[in-house]
């Protein structure tokens, strides 16, 4: 990551918090607005966090993942039924069934990853094949069960859809002795507050996991095996490291960060199951491990300017009457909900200059 | 195992045959296991198998009219599953057949319904028609050439872009038939566009099936991607830059140009799918028509093993589950969602014809299929 690429994201996320503060700036302060604007953006970029921390660990190991939005997918809507069944059916408290659901998420996660490893670094599918089956595969399961448990004559809710039981809390919840006074949370400025502590579990254990991720992957032992083996498989196998335990065991554990990004859509953002509704998330992430040149922090940088060019959508929908009628195209959300993914292709023209995979990414090691 | 003398002594359509059923015979295993396990899912969720895949099989092919709507089904399959097979060939990964199929959905329903008007004169339909078709590739054509430029030039991968540029159709279709194009009947609550003109539509085969002359149309073009990939230069330089692309370079083939053009045709292809859509069947273009087809294209692709003909069989065996579904649903009440997963499956084991090698013990014949070459590409 160099200053280049870290100055150019700074800037992009200055120019859109510009242009909220401009246009709502007649109706509510600036702090307000940017706070607001920052902790949307922090939560927004949550999933894409996570998605690209997986998006690191697979392909730093050597394989190339583009299920992340299947496994997103299929993790979000696990772990909202199993939150649903824990609550409604064995009658376990809400805080418990969701907990429950934030874990079967992370498995399920786990699991998809896993057959995409088994595909390929068994089999040695087409990486990117196997990926498209993944993803194609969750939106079927999904959108079958989802069908067949909640909406079919005779299935098993009969018709109600019920929701999860509630939202994870944020963490100034968690922190009410010390949050609970009139001065707020130890008498912190309202923007730290804002933008920190009102983010909920999931949202905060991304940031963390982006540090963790960092240490893991560059100060540890286990960090350096498995870059080898995304390099340069052969020599790793000959000083010993098992190539293939080294990229399941990455893969899995990517899968298992995915996961944990679709627990943030059921569980953590809101109480329901739409089928897609991941909506590209897993795809965008991909774009952000590549435009962070493969690294936690970089692709933590750029999960957050697409999360900040989401926040710009939500905010000026608050703001649209306010948007002066020489704007008038910023009052469309389909037209500002472009952002995102023009910004994915512009950032992967190369230039903000060039990036470089793993030396052995996307090929199938053979002994 | 075969030696050479053996195919030597064999007449030529022998050899035809024999190579017609290896390449058949893994697909054939790939479907067979896909429907067991499928069954086994729907035992699980509770249904009867037998019964759904009974009434499936009806719905598919149990009557003339079961027969006309899977070739319903069928005629933008063909259209956007040889999209994604003609990329394959040129060594790039199309996921952005949805989009190019809703541009080209979108453009031909404003030359149906909006030129007339701007024009104010009643175009004849030899006209109208063509010039409606001929938007709709045309849209598709520029739609798929972008992300192809920008592989070529800027070596931005086009399994990212091609995605990024389905949200884009998604939310500029959504913006425009819930905007400018929407229709302005009174009645008319949903995103959708106005009815194009008679003279823009294609006409139905048979009176009183739905059945158009896409269907014709979607086999002919088949059979003229198969002429331009095995029979023309152009299709030759597509496949050298397909299979290696450093060999292609020293060849002197110009492989930035190679690849625009078939990211283009591939375009091309999938607006024609949703150009074809809306002349000869829904006669105007609806938001969400156009969801799903993506992923149902790349699936065919490669049950097809990216053989035009390959792509015409898999176009009508998954039409046929997609027009089948919905009599399994009123017969059995299972949800016609399990489809895609059998699709799925189906998509698993082709990939993956290891685990039918395996399960089957056929032993492998033909090198791996490598489809597409990680972010370097």
């Amino acid at each position: 990551m160099d200053w280049r690429r870290f100055s150019f994201i700074g800037f992009i996320i200055v120019f859109l918090f510009t242009v909220v503060v401009l246009i709502g700036g007649s109706r509510v302060s600036p702090t307000i607005i940017i706070s607001s604007m920052l902790t949307t953006t922090i939560a927004v970029a949550t999933p894409l966090t996570l998605g690209a921390l997986s998006g690191v660990f697979c392909e730093r190991a050597g394989v190339v993942n583009i299920g992340i939005e299947g496994m997103m997918l299929a993790a979000a809507f696990f772990g909202w039924l199993a939150a649903i069944y824990m609550n409604t059916i064995f009658k376990f408290d809400p805080s418990i069934s969701l907990w429950t659901g934030v874990l079967v998420a992370i498995l399920t996660g786990g699991l998809f990853a896993l057959l995409h490893a088994w595909l390929s670094i068994t089999f040695k599918v087409d990486q990117i094949i196997g990926g498209t089956v993944i993803n194609i595969l969750a939106v079927g399961i999904t959108g079958f069960l989802n069908r067949q448990m909640f909406f079919g004559e005779g299935s098993i809710f009969g018709g109600n859809v019920p929701h999860a039981p509630g939202l994870l809390p944020s963490l100034s919840k968690w922190l009410t002795p010390l949050c609970g006074g009139p001065q707020g949370c130890l008498g912190l400025p309202t923007l730290i507050q804002g933008t920190f502590l009102d983010q909920k579990p999931v949202a905060i254990a991304a940031i963390v996991l982006v540090f963790v991720a960092h240490y893991v992957l560059f100060n540890t032992r286990w960090g350096l095996r498995t870059r080898a083996v995304g390099e340069h498989p052969k020599a790793a196998d000959t000083v010993g490291i098992n190539v293939y335990r080294t990229r399941y065991i990455n893969v899995v554990l990517g899968g298992m960060l995915a996961g944990l990004a679709g627990a943030y859509f059921t569980i953590e953002s809101v109480p329901s199951f739409e089928p897609l509704m991941t909506n590209g998330r897993g795809f965008i992430s991909l774009a952000a491990m590549i435009f962070g040149n493969w690294t936690p922090f970089g692709a933590w940088a750029a999960a957050l300017v697409f999360g900040a060019s989401q926040a710009l959508q939500i905010n000026l929908q608050f703001f649209r009457d306010a948007i002066p009628p020489n704007w008038a195209f910023l009052q469309h959300a389909y037209i500002v909900g472009l952002a995102p993914y023009v910004l994915t292709m512009l950032i992967l023209t190369g230039i903000i200059g060039k990036t470089t995979p793993p030396a052995a990414d996307g090929q199938p090691y053979e002994k | 195992m075969q030696t050479v003398d053996d195919r030597k002594s064999q007449s030529g359509w022998q050899q035809v045959l024999r190579s017609a059923f290896n390449a058949m015979l893994v697909p054939f295993l790939a479907i067979f296991t896909a429907v067991v396990v499928g069954g086994v899912i729907i035992a699980l969720a509770g249904g009867n198998p037998w019964a759904a895949y009974l009434g499936l099989a009806q719905g598919a092919f149990g009557s003339a009219r079961a027969w006309s709507e899977t070739f319903v089904w069928a005629t933008p399959y063909i259209f956007a599953g040889l999209a994604v097979a003609l990329a394959f060939k040129g060594g790039l990964f199309n996921i952005g057949a949805e989009g190019q199929l809703a541009f080209g959905a979108v453009a031909t329903a404003w030359v149906g319904y909006a030129l007339p008007e701007i024009l104010g004169i009643e175009i004849p339909g030899i006209l109208h028609l063509p010039l409606a078709i001929g938007a709709g590739i045309l849209a598709g054509a520029i739609w798929a050439a972008i992300p192809g430029a920008l592989k070529a030039y800027a070596g931005g991968h086009e399994v990212i872009n091609t995605i990024m540029m389905n949200y884009i159709a998604l939310n500029i279709t959504s913006y425009l038939l819930n905007g400018p194009m929407k229709d302005k009947n009174p009645l008319n609550v949903i995103a959708r566009t106005p009815e194009i003109a008679e003279g823009a539509r294609l006409p139905v085969i048979f009176e009183g099936l739905r059945v158009h002359w896409g269907f014709p149309l979607a086999l002919l073009v088949a059979l003229g991607v198969w002429y331009l990939l095995w029979k023309t230069t152009l299709g030759f330089e597509i496949r050298t830059v397909g299979a290696n692309p450093d060999a292609a370079k020293y060849a002197g083939i110009n492989f930035r140009r190679v690849i625009i053009v078939t990211m283009a045709l591939s375009g091309l292809l999938a607006g024609m799918a949703g150009a074809v859509e809306v002349t000869g069947l829904n006669y105007r273009h609806e938001l969400g028509f156009s969801i799903g087809y993506g992923f149902d294209a790349i699936a065919i692709a490669l049950l097809g093993k990216t053989h035009p003909l390959g792509v015409v069989l898999a176009s009508i065996l998954f039409a046929g589950m997609r027009n089948g579904a919905t009599r399994m649903q009123f017969l059995t009440q299972i949800p016609v969602d399990i489809i895609s997963v059998i699709q799925s499956l189906i998509l698993l084991f082709v990939a993956a014809d290891a685990i039918i090698r395996y399960l089957y013990r056929i032993k492998a014949k033909e090198d791996r299929l490598v489809l597409t070459r990680g972010w370097r590409g």
